[in-house]
């Protein structure tokens, strides 16, 4: 208990100097603008600029438009707005993205530290990032999805459920990347002598981990973090292309820029816009990533 | 380290025969069946009379155990007649693909070669470009040089093969004709105007699988280099008066390595696994084609072969990977 | 002027036709890709329509159909028919005559032992045939002399003219398939994937799933055919793919099945290089309505059977209003271009047996809300969904993954909704939709939703077993393992009695009559099919390749023999 009240005013003042760090790190700050704003961009941006509906005719009238007033992102193919339709699909890949990326991290960090620390788990653990690791995709996404759609989708709604499933399946199936070059790095930094020293003055295993461990892990964690994000937009993507995803009428960036591909020749700006969405996600989440491993080591903190 | 190779290779066995019966549940239990391509007009009894004659109603375990002894008997039972003209395979049954009706182990061979050439390149490219941008962008850390090496790493990591590859081709081929869109799998290197040929088609699948493959390795390779650039060690050995060379390219370079090795060793595999857009993309008949193409006609034999060699290459590599570990890092100790 | 200039080639090429193909071998080599790759080259194991067209440049069948449906001789010195006897009587026998003096590729000659064979070798109950149903109801096959084969039927048969006819069933050699009958034939690795034939070519290197090199056939009939000294099928990648390669790049000189949009159809054929080309046979991309109940609250074993009928679907007001409410000319438009045709019918030719039922072309938005007014269907609740009785008019719509099927439900969603039905859509992967696997829920055989939609045709030129689909039998229920072909589960005794009718009919024009009437009994009488695009397939050709005439009714390479480089 008492333990507990000394350590929380530490970890603010620590989470102040990450803070004042971070804010000095040019690239990183951009990266939290840059994200900020297309996240402005999706949740407001429908507010500011709602869906007009047109009747089938109509909107056939406007197809495959390129930008103008009306239409600042053009039309597609069934003349709907690229903007209305961008707006729904980032709200969608950003969400997908993000907590697919968490579940990743979350699971690979935690079975590489394990694996990694206790010799007793290493073989176990690492022979289920092998199993993982070798077990075709597809068909275990069909699987998946095949055995809990309909029970996930009676309990949460449809899309709550279609969400849900995919965000898992997604993390479930990209962790072991991480894991093994968590597990890689705690090897190492097991038999370095400050973790020795912890170690032999009796700190607990849990403590070594969290408190002398994770904290050098982090590098190779935030690299593995900025691709899952990425990694996790392409493969909700791939996983809409085989009708695993979400309803085909749910756009994502990753389902437009597939659905673009064929116009590329015609109508450029059909893939470029999604392209560049999903391109500036994953350069600022990369931004943020260097910053906030400048402002985690305490090294580098000093300068 | 011996006995640690040694007893890691006797755990193996286990390990890959359980993922072995993993892996063909998963398959088995994956909605579709053989007849997903057959067309509508073939009517239902005939389509039941042919997956009988496939086998593919047989009880799962049975299937199964039919597949083991193929694969760890038969099979090499007919390599060894191969190569040796015995009889030891006799009139055994091959593992025969559903789709194709040929033994799974002949498509494998077919395909081997396309798929280390393209796809094996691919890889080293991508390794021959990584690592020099990954050392220098960590060396110079926000130079110009380490920002471009930055945004192009990334935009290669956030725009997927398949984006690349039509863009290539739209590039390359159709404006201007310089590569050739589909891959001639018959072409033979015979002289000195056929090897042109074959660096020609090779170039698109090569630069896309590339700049991908660069993309990922550059990163962390960067990041590694980074977190040991500030090490005590660093400043010892700079303290000690060696040249700025020595101290980046022995002491921080060999400490950087690990995550990276395990990043590369871990994507050897996937080099057979092939890359599945691309080869689909170029017409490159690599294996990574083979297997998709197998599961989406529900080609058991072929996706379970298919998936446990992948499985065994990956049980290897990693333990590759571990053993460079206790190379590169003398104070990791296994035992 | 580019467009001007490749008319001109394709006329050129047209005026020089009879000149061009003079003598064998000299045109080089003539290179063809498909988007799937070739599997294999033996169609009586494989019938995936790839391995059906590559296996046609080299086995032939007895008989095959030009590119107007019309039956013409291969192999046989004519089609069999009552004036000349090839056909008995009582329609119980036909008798093929093959012409004189045939060889194989290997210099053998071909002899009614080669046919008699080929039969065996298909009704062989070990050899899961794919081509069985080709066979049905046929008592024996034997060879009257060297050159004649009588085929017995165990009844009487108004078309006699399955076995044996069009690509799908070609004659084998007797002396290379001897030992791969019944349970052997998968194993025959070298057969299946060489295959010696009559055609204009012969297999000379074949990869499973990605190429076919082939030479010209020294012994083919015809001694100044074919104009080309080799081909290469190179398969693989997409549509997309092989319409550049052949309309953009010009490496190739045939791609079959090039489905892309239209605008990019347009921008390709700009190129110059080579020119799109569209047969109509009888595919048709269809809505199918559930007359059962697909509710996710029966239990497993209930759902979409006929033990529950669907709430509302059942209402012929209801599937007339859903009908009336899509204009089939925009889908046409926004996904086929010239590659389709707004249709209402589910047999859409050949012209004889085409009903003139054309009503639901024009779409009647107003007219569609008027019916489910005046049939009690209101919005009583202003949420902008009518209901009646309690049950809402809500759909679960389903399709393939496919970008125009994902355009067709977008725009369809978007009329039903104008007339007040609320839709959900959901895509699936077509190797699960069509798989057929009874533990999936997602095949097109179990239907669990209230809509789908696909495309459907029937092999050669005649509907009668494409018309049996719909009989109250043939409905996909727990009991035969969701394995049948009607699935919309309509079920009529006046159908079922037609169906018999037809089968029992052997006036061309009678049979013609009645298969009008089931197709209109199926979709203007009751709505259980609304057809919406009739599709053709849509390939390219270089424009320096010459002879190419596109066929529906066979292989898209029927006239391979004919083909020639235009110079």
């Amino acid at each position: 208990m008492s333990k507990q009240s000394t350590a929380i005013p530490k970890a603010q003042s620590q989470f102040g100097a990450v803070w004042r760090q971070f804010r000095v790190h040019r690239g990183a700050v951009f990266g939290l603008v840059v994200l900020g704003i297309l996240a402005g961009f999706v949740i407001f941006g429908p507010l500011f600029w709602p869906e007009v509906k047109l009747k089938v005719a109509e909107a056939l009238k406007v197809k495959n438009q390129g930008p103008s007033m009306r239409f600042p992102l053009g039309t597609d193919q069934l003349g709907r707005d690229m903007m209305v339709r961008m707006m729904a699909a980032g709200k969608v890949s950003l969400a997908v993205g993000f907590v697919a990326m968490i579940i990743a991290i979350f699971v690979g960090t935690s079975i590489g530290v394990l694996a990694g620390y206790f010799k007793r788990l290493d073989g176990p653990l690492m022979r289920l990032t092998d199993l993982f690791l070798s077990l075709p995709l597809i068909p275990l996404l069909l699987v998946m999805v095949m055995l809990f759609r309909d029970k996930v989708a009676s309990i949460m709604g449809p899309e709550l459920g279609a969400f849900l499933l995919i965000v898992f399946a997604i993390g479930i199936t990209s962790w072991m990347q991480a894991a093994r070059i968590v597990r890689g790095e705690v090897l190492a930094l097991k038999e370095r002598e400050y973790v020795l020293a912890a170690r032999s003055i009796g700190a607990p295993a849990r403590r070594v981990i969290l408190r002398h461990i994770l904290p050098n892990v982090v590098s190779p964690v935030m690299v593995a973090a900025t691709l899952g994000v990425a990694e996790a937009i392409i493969t909700e993507s791939v996983l809409s292309f085989l009708g695993l995803g979400f309803p085909p009428d749910f756009p994502t960036w990753g389902r437009l820029l597939f659905d673009g591909l064929q116009y590329l020749q015609l109508y450029p700006e059909r893939v470029i816009w999604p392209g560049l969405a999903i391109s500036l996600t994953v350069l600022s989440v990369n931004y943020i990533g260097d910053g906030l491993r400048d402002a985690l080591d305490p090294r580098t903190r000093g300068r | 380290m011996l006995t640690f190779t040694l007893r890691r290779l006797l755990l193996a066995i286990p390990t890959l025969l359980f993922i072995s019966l993993i892996i063909f549940l998963l398959v088995d239990l994956a909605p579709g069946s053989p007849m997903s391509e057959i067309p509508l007009t073939v009517p239902p009894e005939v389509r039941q009379k042919m997956i009988e004659a496939l086998g593919a109603d047989q009880p799962v375990f049975v299937r199964y155990i039919l597949w083991l002894r193929q694969f760890f008997w038969v099979e090499p039972a007919t390599l060894m007649d191969g190569w040796f003209g015995s009889h030891l395979a006799g009139d055994e049954q091959r593992i025969l693909s559903w789709q194709s009706r040929s033994p799974v182990f002949t498509v494998i061979g077919q395909r081997i070669p396309q798929t280390l050439t393209v796809i094996g390149t691919a890889y080293l490219v991508g390794i021959m470009i990584a690592m020099p941008i990954g050392i220098y962008s960590a060396y110079r850390q926000y130079s110009a040089f380490d920002q471009l090496g930055t945004l192009v790493a990334m935009i290669g990591f956030s725009v997927p093969t398949f984006f690349t590859g039509t863009l290539f081709i739209i590039i390359f081929a159709v404006w201007l004709g310089w590569f050739p869109t589909k891959y001639d799998t018959t072409l033979e290197v015979t002289d000195w105007a056929s090897f042109i040929l074959q660096l020609k088609q090779m170039a698109m699948p090569v630069m896309v699988l590339g700049l991908a493959n660069a993309a990922a390795i550059s990163r962390y390779m960067r990041s590694s280099m980074l977190e040991n650039m500030g090490q005590d060690y660093v400043r010892t050995a700079r303290a000690k008066g060696m040249t700025e060379r020595v101290v980046v390219l022995k002491h921080v370079l060999r400490n950087s390595l690990i995550p990276v090795v395990t990043v590369i060793a871990l994507g050897i595999p996937s080099i057979f696994g092939g890359a599945i857009i691309t080869e689909n993309l170029f017409g490159v008949n690599g294996i990574g084609a083979a297997l998709i193409g197998a599961i989406h006609a529900n080609d058991l034999p072929m996706v379970q072969t298919l998936a446990f060699i992948f499985a065994v290459l990956i049980v290897l590599f990693n333990l590759i990977a571990d053993v460079l570990y206790g190379l590169l890092d003398p104070r990791i100790r296994y035992e | 002027m580019k467009l001007k200039s490749a008319l001109l080639g394709a006329a050129c090429a047209f005026a020089m036709a009879p000149a061009a193909f003079a003598e064998r071998g000299t045109d080089g080599e003539v290179k063809l890709t498909f988007p799937q790759a070739v599997s294999i080259m033996n169609p009586y194991l494989s019938s995936g329509t790839k391995d059906i067209y590559a296996s046609s440049m080299v086995i032939e069948p007895l008989a095959g159909y030009d590119d107007a449906g019309t039956l013409i001789p291969k192999l046989v010195s004519e089609i069999p028919s009552f004036e000349n006897g090839g056909i008995s009587e009582d329609l119980t026998t036909i008798t093929w005559k093959l012409l004189p003096g045939l060889m194989w590729a290997d210099g053998s000659a071909l002899t009614a032992a080669d046919v008699v064979f080929t039969g065996q070798y298909c009704m062989d109950p070990a050899g899961g045939c794919a081509q069985l149903s080709k066979f049905d109801g046929i008592a024996s096959i034997e060879a009257v002399d060297d050159l004649s084969v009588k085929i017995t039927f165990t009844a009487p048969k108004p078309n006699p003219f399955n076995a044996f006819v069009g690509s799908t069933s070609p004659i084998l050699q007797k002396a290379q398939f001897e030992a791969c009958l019944g349970a052997a034939a998968p194993t025959c690795t070298d057969q299946n994937s060489m295959p010696i034939g009559t055609g204009p070519f012969k297999v000379t290197a074949f990869t499973v799933n990605d190429t076919v090199s082939m030479e010209a056939n020294a012994n083919y009939r015809d001694p100044a055919k074919p104009a080309f000294a080799s081909a290469v099928i190179k398969g693989g990648g997409d549509a997309e793919g092989s319409a550049r390669a052949v309309m953009e790049t010009g490496e190739f000189d045939y791609a079959w099945n090039t489905q892309i949009p239209p605008d990019s159809q347009a921008a390709m054929a700009a190129a110059g290089k080579g020119q799109f080309v569209v047969a109509f046979g009888t595919l048709v991309e269809r809505l199918e309505m559930n007359m059962t109940d697909p509710s996710a609250d029966l239990p497993e074993g209930e759902r979409s059977t006929a033990k529950h009928p669907h709430p509302f679907l059942t209402d012929i007001n209801v599937r007339t209003a859903l009908s009336m409410a899509i204009d089939r000319q925009i889908l046409t438009e926004v996904g086929y271009g010239a590659g389709g045709a707004p249709t209402c019918n589910v047999v859409p030719a050949p012209a004889m047996y085409a009903s003139d039922n054309t009503a639901c072309l024009t779409q009647d938005i107003e007219g569609a809300k008027a019916l489910l007014e005046s049939s009690g269907w209101v919005d009583s609740d202003g949420d902008g969904i009518r209901e009646k009785d309690g049950k809402k008019l809500s759909i679960l719509y389903q399709s393939t993954v496919n970008p125009i099927r994902q355009d067709f439900q977008a725009l369809i969603k978007d009329w039903w909704s104008e007339i007040g039905v609320e839709t959900e859509l959901k895509a699936i992967d077509p190797s699960v939709f069509f798989g057929g696997d009874a533990g999936s829920p997602d095949t097109f055989q179990k239907f669990y939703a209230d809509v789908e939609m696909y495309a459907n045709n029937f092999d050669g030129t005649d509907p009668e077993a494409y018309l049996t689909q719909y009989k109250c039998d043939k409905a996909p229920s727990p009991e035969n393992q969701w394995q049948g072909e009607n699935m919309n589960r309509f079920c009529d005794p006046a159908y079922d009695a037609m169906v018999s009718e037809l089968s029992g009919t052997r006036d061309a024009a009678k049979r013609a009559e009645l298969a009008k009437k089931l197709n209109d009994m199926v979709t203007k009488d009751s709505r259980i099919v609304v057809p919406l695009v009739h599709r053709g397939t849509l390939s390219a050709h270089s424009n320096a390749l010459g002879g190419v005439k596109i066929n529906a009714w066979d292989t898209e390479l029927w006239n391979v023999a004919d083909w020639f480089r235009v110079k």
